[in-house]
């Protein structure tokens, strides 16, 4: 019928009114984002150490010092030029075993969030828009797992479970789509009732058309900030979560292992935890300034 | 309610672990009628959903089970612990206060100045390290290079403990009068409290500044000045007050961040409190020790949360109104 | 004749140092308001009106407002060059403000008892000479202050939120905190505009009675000329940071000199006869590229040559009206 033609006519021409905007605002967004000093700066680390962590092998001086591998005689050198960040208590080359390390992080984080975001963006979609018991049901379990700090959490979910890194991944994963089901319920429920969410179901859009195609886009950009800033906390958590002993085991160890290893021969053999200390403060400091250049540049408010 | 919600999460977690936390317990070497034996102490051979009533009604009448390890009451182990944590954090917390305001204060007031500049900074780095982290870098300056502070526990070994009253050695020390322990526990605590308010201080020192510029652009700011009130009284109750708000609700949210820090901390500076007890007893399974950890510490969680609620109420009338038109 | 004014602005040039470059609001403005006269100062929103008020108050943030030239005088004394200390002193005993709106206004976590009692307590220590204050002395005086604004069961109101108060009760605690330390000169920036069409015109005569009663002077800011057209004797009307015309009221309104005033006037909507109101067409110029000569030229349907190049002075054209137009420079004065 007629109707249906101009819905869809209608309908289309407003989506694509949309994305043109949302082209826009990219297209701006990268032009401020070049402006910015800091979500640059952010950035370039960023990159830096996913680059370095991707191509770990071709990168470090001596790959095979990763993992499993043990040279007592050479265990415990100070910083020299051989071996730049001196050696561990295995013999194996500290830097490259940071780099090695910071992969693991990294892995670590890119699952987690992997996991948790597209559940919780979509149990937020959910429950925003359908109200009522739906929503009641999922938001009462994501205040159970907010009830407690994140690190808490993830310590007490890896209670039940031997100590690996993967049930540590999963742990944390568990507990970090909350923050962004309740980030997206949130949004849902104020755009719910905005005019272009009702022009739509006047004109018989389907629920999850709208969905999609309305709520969605409008989550875009705090949903973006908010991982990138995710990622530096949730690298902190994992390491702190394999600092503890929960997460990564050695002899795969993340920078956490690492540094928890390497305390134990504080003062005098401090290159041990020096070293990985540093390089996890530069990975979670890129992307904490990289998330605070995107949230300026995206307009989004703080306390995201 | 939550806490009910996240006893019965924990528990049905604690319950489904592989390995068996009663052989853990006695090592393997025990006999297997040993083992079965404790089990059955344990109550771990009734049904699931019995063990989980017969755990609840006991709470209420302080009844938090045995640990496997120490086989006390694990209310008694947690009432020995808890107080060295109370401790810590409450010291961060006034290390927030005192650090984080004021800088936030002064960044606003100089803004894009290199006062402000400088304090956003090392806001943005108390964010971006690891507590554990800054705890070892601290140990490392002060302990090992310039040996001015101690490096573990909260009492020297040569300094006798003040008798116990509330388990907070500060005010213990200071009830009895008895000023070299008072010193001493002070010194002690120093550092591990301020590893765990670092994050929390940049925080808040962040949130502060934006809220006080923001309250300095409000036209009741400008009509003050009209009316003639003095710029003082206008920095310090006028605007100080309004945005303190923003800084207040995030209190709750340091809290947890403390909490959590304090996990980390604990272990770094050997110190005895209830997130080391809770690690060791998640490393050996000891799971009722770590349901309640958990439940405590959710229970501290709803009690600081419900104070700041009302703190807020108090200062921002807008909330307390809000609440009266049944919100 | 300019001799009794307690403000007098000369010349006066405020600059604001921002992003793109340096915005030249006010471009030299000039204009005075004389004991117990009624005074109104007329522009179209952007026109710098409020700026040249929060000059005058003295409110105006140093950074990043620059003050190139002209002269702010209250009482004789320049504000622009004034110790902070002395500027205290004015504020409350010389000179006042009414802002716009009440709800912006007032502090939201104070109660309106404190605030007033504030501005009592510290206006006091520039006038009053009778006697210290004591508490109760304050509290009676702030009890005073708000049954003259006509608002009823003043304990009860000194103790609520400004978020309880209605916008028409605001209002009244804002008039009665501006007058309370008895000022000699009050500014109005746009009374009421903020509220309802009826509590607009309860507020006005209020003002009006206050005013009358204790003899102060008031300059009244606003867009509405109706408001004018009861109010006020005398009237600047602004354009784009310049003073463009001056006058008595009934003279301006009667016969409009300047274009732009001219343009104002026929942009009311009358009830009788005629046509529909008619705009002006064009908007007010960006401050950082404003244009040359007269400001007005752009928009103007009798520009010519001369208005593009040269800022017009003011001339006059009969005993109390003068125009800033190059239409009357041959002919007048």
């Amino acid at each position: 019928m007629s109707t249906r033609a101009s819905h869809h006519q209608v309908t289309t021409g407003l989506n694509e009114t949309r994305w043109m905007i949302i082209k826009d605002r990219l297209g701006r967004g990268w032009y401020k984002f070049r402006r910015n000093p800091i979500s640059l700066v952010g950035g370039v680390m960023v990159l830096l150490c996913v680059f370095l962590a991707i191509f770990a092998p071709y990168v470090t001086p001596y790959p095979k010092h990763a993992g499993a591998f043990t040279d007592f005689q050479n265990a415990f050198q100070a910083p020299s030029k051989s071996h730049w960040f001196g050696t561990d208590a295995l013999g194996g080359d500290v830097f490259t075993r940071i780099i090695f390390g910071s992969r693991i992080s990294l892995m670590l984080t890119a699952v987690v969030l992997g996991i948790s975001v597209p559940v919780g963006v979509f149990l937020g979609l959910i429950s925003g828009y359908m109200g009522g018991k739906t929503e009641t049901v999922i938001m009462r379990v994501t205040d159970v797992f907010l009830s407690l700090p994140a690190l808490v959490m993830a310590l007490a979910i890896c209670a039940a479970f031997t100590p690996s890194i993967d049930k540590a991944m999963l742990a944390v994963a568990s507990i970090w789509w909350t923050w962004h089901c309740r980030l997206v319920n949130g949004i849902t429920r104020s755009i719910k009732t905005e005019e272009f969410v009702q022009a739509s179901k006047v004109l018989g859009a389907s629920p999850l058309r709208i969905i999609f195609k309305d709520i969605l886009p409008n989550c875009a950009s705090p949903v973006i900030v908010k991982i990138t800033l995710d990622a530096g906390f949730v690298i902190l958590v994992g390491a702190g979560l394999s600092f503890l002993g929960l997460g990564a085991q050695p002899p795969a160890e993340d920078l956490g292992t690492m540094i928890s290893f390497g305390a134990k021969y504080l003062p005098e053999r401090w290159w041990m935890t020096v070293f990985p200390s540093l390089a996890i403060f530069f990975i979670i400091l890129g992307f904490n300034l990289l998330g605070d250049g995107l949230r300026d540049v995206l307009a989004v408010e703080e306390g995201v | 309610m939550v806490l009910f919600g996240l006893s019965i999460l924990i528990f049905i977690i604690a319950r489904m672990l592989p390995g068996d936390p009663a052989r853990l317990a006695l090592g393997p070497f025990a006999l297997q009628e040993q083992v079965e034996h404790l089990r059955h102490v344990m109550g771990m051979d009734k049904p699931l959903p019995l063990q989980y009533w017969t755990y609840i009604t006991g709470i209420f009448h302080g009844d938090f089970g045995l640990s496997f390890q120490t086989r006390r009451n694990v209310a008694l182990d947690i009432a020995h612990y808890l107080p060295a944590t109370v401790e810590l954090v409450f010291v961060a917390i006034v290390w927030v206060l005192v650090l984080g305001v004021p800088l936030g204060v002064l960044a606003a007031r100089y803004k894009d100045s290199w006062v402000d500049n400088l304090v956003r900074v090392m806001a943005f780095i108390g964010v971006a390290v690891p507590p554990f982290v800054v705890g070892l870098f601290l140990q490392l300056t002060f302990s090992y290079l310039l040996g001015i502070l101690p490096t573990t526990g909260r009492l020297s070994l040569m300094t006798p403990a003040p008798p116990l009253r509330t388990g907070l050695l500060l005010l213990d020390s200071l009830i009895e009068g008895d000023f070299s322990a008072l010193g001493d526990a002070l010194k002690h605590i120093i550092l591990p409290s301020f590893a765990i308010a670092m994050t929390g201080i940049g925080q808040i020192a962040r949130l502060t500044r934006a809220s006080m510029s923001d309250v300095a652009n409000q036209d009741y700011i400008e009509a003050s000045r009209g009316f003639g009130i003095p710029n003082r009284v206008i920095a310090f109750k006028y605007m100080l007050k309004p945005a303190s708000i923003a800084p207040l609700t995030i209190l709750g949210l340091t809290f947890a961040s403390e909490l959590s820090n304090a996990f980390l901390v604990e272990t770094v500076f050997a110190w005895p409190g209830l997130a080391k007890y809770g690690i060791r007893a998640i490393l050996r399974k000891d799971f009722n020790a770590v349901m309640g950890v958990v439940l405590v510490i959710g229970l501290a969680f709803v009690i600081v949360n419900l104070i700041v609620d009302i703190l807020a109420g108090y200062v921002d009338p807008r909330v307390r109104i809000k609440h009266e038109e049944g919100e | 004749m300019e001799e009794k004014a307690i403000l007098d602005i000369r010349d006066l040039h405020v600059w604001f140092r921002v992003y793109e470059g340096v915005s030249r609001v006010l471009d030299g403005v000039s204009l005075y308001v004389r004991g117990g006269e009624h005074v109104g100062l007329v522009g179209e929103t952007g026109c710098g009106k409020t700026v040249a008020m929060k000059t005058a108050m003295g409110i105006l943030r140093s950074p990043p407002a620059l003050f190139p030239q002209g002269q702010v005088l209250l009482a004789g004394r320049d504000v622009l060059k004034a110790a902070p200390i002395e500027l205290l002193r004015m504020k409350g005993k010389t000179i006042s403000m009414i802002f716009q709106d009440p709800l912006s206004a007032l502090n939201p976590v104070f109660t309106v008892g404190q605030q007033i009692i504030d501005v009592i307590r510290f206006g006091h220590r520039w006038i009053r000479d009778d006697g210290a204050l004591t508490k109760t002395k304050v509290r009676g005086i702030a009890m005073e202050a708000l049954t003259s604004v006509q608002l009823p069961d003043p304990e009860r109101i000194l103790s609520l939120y400004p978020l309880e108060l209605s916008g028409g009760m605001r209002q009244r605690v804002l008039i009665a905190m501006a007058l309370v330390n008895r000022p000699r000169l009050l500014i109005a920036d746009e009374p009421g505009s903020a509220l309802d069409v009826t509590i607009q015109a309860q507020i006005l005569s209020l003002l009006k009675s206050l005013v009358k009663e204790a003899g102060i002077a008031v300059l009244l800011i606003t867009h509405d000329l109706g408001v004018v057209r009861e109010t006020v004797e005398r009237v600047y009307i602004m354009y784009a940071g310049r003073v463009v015309e001056e006058g008595r009221t009934v003279e301006i309104f009667d016969d409009p000199k300047h274009p732009y005033t001219q343009g104002l006037l026929s942009s009311v909507p009358r009830l009788t006869g005629e046509a529909l109101a008619e705009g002006i067409p064009g908007t007010l110029s960006d401050y950082t590229e404003a244009p040359s000569g007269c400001r007005f030229h752009p928009r103007c349907p009798q520009a010519m040559e001369k208005c593009t190049q040269q800022k017009p002075p003011m001339v006059k054209v009969s005993t109390k009206q003068h125009v800033a137009c190059y239409l009357y420079h041959g002919g007048g004065g």
